[in-house]
């Protein structure tokens, strides 16, 4: 079956080298008969890797461990689940996931637009299978999920080894968001592809016209959903299983799938300017190939330890061979983005700086700066090692400083921006607009400095989710009343048909009023706090208004791992309100600890605790309090929802009238 | 004056303004990110900076004795004492003989005071078999 898999592997790569020669082949002579052998081609190959996929699924269900990959991520006791997500447990597995993905969202794009979009298709299919020809030969030389374990005999010759039991799966990664983490993000990562290769096709055959724009929205926005889940899967994790105390930490890792999310927002407002206004066209050629190359970034940086250790620039093949197949790509986009200018070119200006053009340009130039800013920060190590010599590198605080302002005013924008007509805003719409969310925010602002807020940070953050919030409200009660007095519909259809009518636009404001809670989420950060409690049993120790008792404390062993569990009893203001039992378990083997979190979350503040080991006579207990992290996972839900929503084919917008 | 000239001004303040921040937010975190062994091997010309130290957690050496968690890192070469008093909680990642990245300056006593700990990621776990693979 591990045979089976490398041909698999090797059939698809052929393939795709095929269909990228008869494309072209196909359009230079002009045969549409060869350019259509292409496409097949392109599906055979990604069945092809679909089967690749099978076999390793096959191994490891069947406990094959005379494959390497096997015997390293999984073992007899494994559960089902855990089999299954042992295939992207390790590196030359999770490079196959990536593969198979690349594999489904090529094929996927190919059969959704084959008949409509003739002219642009031997050109997609050339990008898309570039692309998964490249990754192919990466997985198929270089880290080779298939491989067999060998053991060299007295003699110096090698000979098969199949191990009794295999390794098993780091426990870390034993829970139920790490099963579906991995998935998520890389579909967050790879999706980008589809709209870069429409828009090579698109500028290579000069094709103007809406398809564009339609399956650049649309693929740009379902990519752009994944990644975002995939970010917040991975914060929860995180939170729930290192138990370090926090959801975010600016880790390259964290800051690789970060990047690419934040210039995919940018693209996902500024394609709005250039459909309503045939506005920012090579701007968002750009946009697109950056989403594309930064996604790719994002393995790259995991996968090539470029950051994470010192003195490893390029160290791995697997490093040089993504460099230089993102140079290739990066130069190829460049030059036909600077071949096509003419074509490129925007027949309209910006009229003024009162426009909700102007708001969306302003929105890009942030969110860029932002990414700009996480990228720079995240690769300085290896710039300053490279230039310089000597490994310079940013923490946290850099991170905090440069995004807090950076996001104050994109909520800012968040508000401004819709409140804003296009092309112009007269003086008279202006203040119609404003009042009453410039109401709001002044009596969110008053009622703050009431009530003792000193913060500045926070007191600025919080008035302009008011503003936001209000905007919001406003929307939607100015577009209902309209049906109200228009249609006499009472005010739960309006509000219903209002939506249903229009759930592009309406689900943008679901999707702001997301941001605007988890912007409550983060501003509770600025009001942890944390104590280390040493105690023995029977003592009580505080952290904010909490009083935590130590009532006992158990050893134990279990099947693959040996425990410590302190069960803690948690009075708050003198009132019984929980017992929690955070425990530390040591696994056989290897001797990988891990944690397992207290957790008493409420939406106005959790209490976080850990326990963290014994130190003489007594048990350390880290305990956080933790406010409004609850907002943020709710207001993670609400963005999904509304992007959702904006997913919903509904009537096309209009162009706007100038 | 155009809507185009205002909007470039506008950005270039926000761009400047951004990038002043980044300049400062820079110089106050920036640390020099380098191994037990060259950092041993600067001598004195470590005061006042701010260091990031890569090396493994020697066997045994883990103390939680003391008010502050401490322990040992090394590199082939040579090794340091480091007192964690940082906030954050420790990750499962570190333990003896990982890899670990320490972030801080050097106390008065010549301990390595680290306000952050930083282990081998779990994403990168790779298992260590005795047989190699063909």
């Amino acid at each position: 079956m591990a045979d089976f898999g490398t041909f698999s592997l090797l059939l698809a790569l052929c393939l795709s080298l095929y269909a990228i020669i008869a494309s072209l082949t196909g359009v230079s002579l002009g045969k549409r008969r060869v350019t259509a052998s292409g496409e097949r081609a392109a599906l055979a190959a990604t069945a092809a890797a679909i089967l690749a996929l099978g076999a390793l699924l096959y191994l490891m269900l069947a406990d094959d461990f005379a494959t390497a990959h096997v015997a390293n991520n999984s073992s007899r006791t494994l559960p089902l689940l855990y089999k299954i997500s042992a295939i992207w447990g390790g590196h030359d597995g999770s490079m196959l996931l990536w593969v198979f993905f690349t594999a489904l969202l090529s094929g996927l794009a190919i059969v959704q637009n084959r008949r409509r979009c003739r002219d642009m298709m031997p050109w997609v299919v050339v990008v898309l299978m570039v692309n998964l020809a490249f990754f192919l030969a990466l997985n198929l030389f270089l880290s080779n999920p298939f491989n067999q374990l060998v053991r060299i005999t007295p003699d110096g010759a090698t000979a098969p080894f199949v191990p009794a039991d295999g390794q098993g799966l780091n426990p870390l990664l034993q829970y139920w968001a790490m099963v579906i983490h991995p998935p998520i993000l890389y579909l967050g990562f790879i999706g980008f592809v589809v709209p870069f290769a429409f828009t090579i096709a698109a500028l290579v055959t000069r094709q103007q016209g809406n398809d564009w724009v339609r399956i650049v929205r649309r693929w740009t926005l379902g990519t752009w959903l994944l990644l975002g889940i995939g970010i917040i899967l991975g914060g929860k994790w995180a939170y729930v299983v290192l138990g370090w105390g926090g959801y975010w930490g600016w880790d390259p890792v964290e800051n690789a799938s970060l990047v690419p999310w934040l210039v995919g927002t940018a693209l996902l407002h500024s394609i709005i300017v250039q459909e309503r206004r045939g506005m920012l066209k090579t701007w968002n050629v750009v946009l697109v190939t950056l989403t594309y190359l930064l996604g790719i970034f994002g393995t790259f940086l995991t996968r090539s330890g470029l950051v994470n250790s010192v003195h490893a620039f390029a160290d791995s093949n697997l490093g040089r061979f993504f460099l230089y197949y993102m140079a290739f790509v990066l130069a190829g986009a460049l030059l036909l983005v600077a071949d096509r200018q003419s074509f490129l070119a925007s027949k309209r200006r910006l009229d003024s700086m009162l426009s909700r053009e102007s708001a969306f340009l302003f929105n890009n130039l942030v969110l860029v700066a932002a990414a700009f800013a996480v990228f720079w920060g995240t690769l300085f190590p290896a710039l300053s090692e490279w230039l310089r010599g000597t490994k310079i590198s940013v923490g946290p605080l850099f991170f905090d400083r440069i995004n807090i302002p950076i996001g104050l005013l994109l909520l800012a924008l968040t508000g401004i921006g819709p409140l804003l007509a296009w092309h112009k805003t007269s003086p008279a719409a202006l203040r119609r607009s404003f009042r009453w969310p410039g109401v709001v925010a002044l009596l969110a602002l008053a009622a703050l400095l009431a009530g003792g807020m000193r913060n500045f940070t926070v007191t600025v953050c919080l008035t302009l989710c008011a503003f936001v919030l209000a905007t919001i409200v406003q929307e939607f009660a100015a577009g209902a009343a309209v049906r109200m007095r228009h249609r006499g519909e009472p005010p739960p259809a309006a509000l219903a048909r209002l939506v249903g009518r229009n759930p592009r636009r309406y689900g943008g404001y679901i999707v702001h009023l997301g941001v605007v809670i988890m912007f409550v989420g983060f501003v509770g950060n600025a009001f942890n706090r944390e104590a280390t409690l040493r105690l023995e049993t029977g003592e009580t120790g505080r952290v904010g208004a909490y009083t935590l008792r130590l009532v006992d404390f158990l050893e134990g062993r279990k099947a693959n791992y040996a425990y410590g569990r302190t069960l803690l009893e948690v009075t708050r203001d003198d009132k019984p309100l929980c017992t929690l039992a955070p425990e530390k378990r040591i696994f056989n083997s290897g001797g990988q600890t891990t944690t397992t979190v207290g957790l008493h979350s409420t939406p106005k503040e959790d209490l976080y605790v850990v326990f963290t080991g014994i130190a003489g006579n007594a048990c350390e207990i880290k305990a956080h309090v933790n406010p409004l992290v609850f907002w943020l996972w709710f207001g993670s839900g609400i963005l999904v929802l509304g992007t959702l929503m904006t997913l919903i084919p509904g009537s096309r917008p209009r162009e706007a009238r100038s | 004056m155009g809507a185009r000239v205002k909007f470039w001004i506008g950005g270039l303040v926000i761009v400047a303004a951004l990038g002043w921040l980044a300049f400062v937010a820079f110089e106050e975190s920036k640390a020099y990110y380098i191994t037990v062994d060259e950092f041993t091997s600067r001598g004195g010309d470590t005061e006042g900076k701010r260091f990031k130290l890569a090396g493994d957690v020697v066997a045994g050496s883990i103390d939680r004795s003391r008010p502050q968690l401490e322990f040992v890192i090394a590199s082939p070469q040579s090794s340091i004492r480091v007192r964690y008093a940082g906030r954050d909680i420790i990750p499962d990642t570190f333990r003896e003989g990982s890899k670990a990245l320490v972030e801080g300056t050097v106390a008065p006593d010549g301990v390595f005071e680290a306000s952050r700990i930083e282990a081998k990621c779990a994403s990168k776990y790779e298992a260590e078999y005795d047989g190699r693979t063909s």
